[in-house]
């Protein structure tokens, strides 16, 4: 059994906040570089090469690469032999709130989706806890903005619909998005589950490095073969024309209902942030 | 090659700047999303005057992130523009002629447009830290209480922005997209 204050969970989040605001992962560099050298069309390399600049003078200034430092997702994956101490939810909040303010980060949370006050500090958390066997704790803050959030669909299709079905309408997303979302995107996708469950797998998606494909081979081509399609609706790099629509699709699935078929899309946009630490 | 605008765009300026168009902005700009909209078109409705002169003014669809110690302004690219489409028309009657964020615009938006003259920029979204080297100077001009959302008066030098609509309606994304798929059969 390791003890913990609630408090290391604070000063973590805080420095993850900064982190994944300015510097883009690894993962997401590789994938923009790669469409840049495979990219075709002249306006499209245009923008790339812009997108490669924004990020590169973000990182060295440890500047927001996007104003929408978005709303802040903090996953945590609890080990059972951990026993924490204190506030959990206060503590997370504590966090986004020191990470925001001394990070000169956009606050962008209102208290009340219809009455619209801006919180003032980026709180609350949009906190996931997982209960997960050992003594560790990981912790990933992925700051979500909201111009893709905003272009994700949920679908409860028939089992009937089958593979086509949900091909169909991830496609169908994608190309009414358009250049709403900044592309190049990356699309996560949820299948099964329940219709909240399947939102929560678009979103985890969204957290897996585009380094990995699924771990069956029977998602992963379903990954590929949808990069591919998406990649020839011509969209293109903010939607001005060009191969480049997309950066990777990730699926996660689980099993579900006899009568159902749940398909989430969770759109992010090029500046796809998270960051990880194991305490 | 890329046009130089010097703002600020005159209706008749309006009329030659075409879809597709690769322009640097100079001059004076100012910051307004939905919550200011809103605001605004309150105003515009009981007959009361704008904070700032509407006429000729381009509107610049941005929530920075706060300024570092010894920055003009934080981060600060194109929110997506089709949160404005139901006040955009409003203003352009009024006498805006520029608009720059990024994605679709309403045909009522594009309709306003053509009948009064009055452009739609696109700036690339997500390179806010590459877009705000453009921004020179930077003051809230009201709203101060709506945080990031304020309206603020920039000055922007070699501002890079793409004309997606032009006043005759022209689309960039409609046309840029089958010019790609064209070139790919």
């Amino acid at each position: 059994m390791r003890e913990f204050s609630v408090s290391i969970l604070t000063d973590a989040i805080a420095r993850l906040c900064v982190e994944a605001n300015c510097v883009l992962p690894r993962d997401m560099q590789t994938r923009i570089e790669e469409a840049r050298a495979t990219e075709p069309w002249e306006t499209a390399q245009g923008i790339l090469d812009k997108i490669i600049e924004n990020y590169g003078i973000a990182e060295q200034n440890t500047v927001p690469i996007c104003q929408d430092t978005g709303v802040c997702c903090v996953f945590l994956k609890i080990g059972l032999d951990v026993h924490l101490h204190g506030d959990l939810r206060a503590a997370v909040d504590e966090g986004v709130r020191r990470g925001y303010r001394d990070g000169y980060l956009r606050k962008s949370v209102v208290a009340d989706p219809l009455r619209r006050v801006n919180t003032g500090d980026n709180t609350p958390a949009m906190l996931y806890t997982e209960l997960v066997p050992g003594d560790r704790i990981e912790l990933t803050v992925a700051p979500k903005g909201f111009g893709s959030e905003n272009m994700s669909r949920l679908a409860m299709l028939k089992p009937s619909d089958g593979v086509e079905g949900v091909k169909a309408f991830i496609l169908k997303t994608v190309e009414e998005a358009g250049p709403n979302p900044c592309p190049p995107i990356v699309v996560g996708v949820g299948l099964g589950g329940t219709f909240d469950k399947a939102a929560y797998l678009a979103k985890k998606a969204l957290m897996r490095s585009t380094d990995e494909r699924n771990a069956d081979p029977y998602y992963a081509a379903l990954e590929a073969e949808l990069l591919d399609r998406i990649n020839a609706l011509g969209v293109g790099p903010q939607g001005f024309g060009g191969r480049t629509t997309a950066l990777a699709v990730s699926i996660e699935w689980m099993p579900t209902h006899i009568a159902g078929l749940p398909v989430a899309v969770n759109i992010n946009c090029h500046v796809t942030r998270h960051k990880t630490a194991v305490l | 090659m890329e046009k130089h605008i010097q703002l600020p765009i005159t209706r008749e300026i309006a009329r030659t700047i075409k879809s597709g168009d690769a322009c640097l902005l100079s001059g004076v700009i100012y910051t307004a999303r939905d919550a200011a909209h809103k605001r605004l078109c309150e105003l515009a409705d009981a007959g009361k005057p704008l904070p700032f002169d509407i006429e000729n003014a381009t509107i610049y669809y941005v929530g920075p992130t706060p300024a570092k110690p010894g920055q003009v302004i934080g981060s600060a690219g194109p929110t997506t523009s089709y949160r404005m489409d139901a006040y955009s028309p409003t203003l352009i009657a009024l006498g805006e002629t520029g608009m720059i964020g990024k994605g679709k615009r309403s045909p009522e938006v594009v309709e306003a447009m053509k009948r009064y003259g009055a452009v739609y920029f696109a700036a690339i979204g997500g390179a806010g830290a590459l877009l705000s080297s453009c921004i020179k100077e930077a003051e809230i001009v009201c709203y101060e209480d709506l945080g990031a959302e304020a309206v603020r008066r920039l000055r922007v030098e070699d501002l890079p922005v793409v004309c997606v609509i032009d006043s005759d309606g022209n689309n960039l994304y409609e046309s840029g997209r089958s010019a790609y798929l064209r070139s790919q059969n």
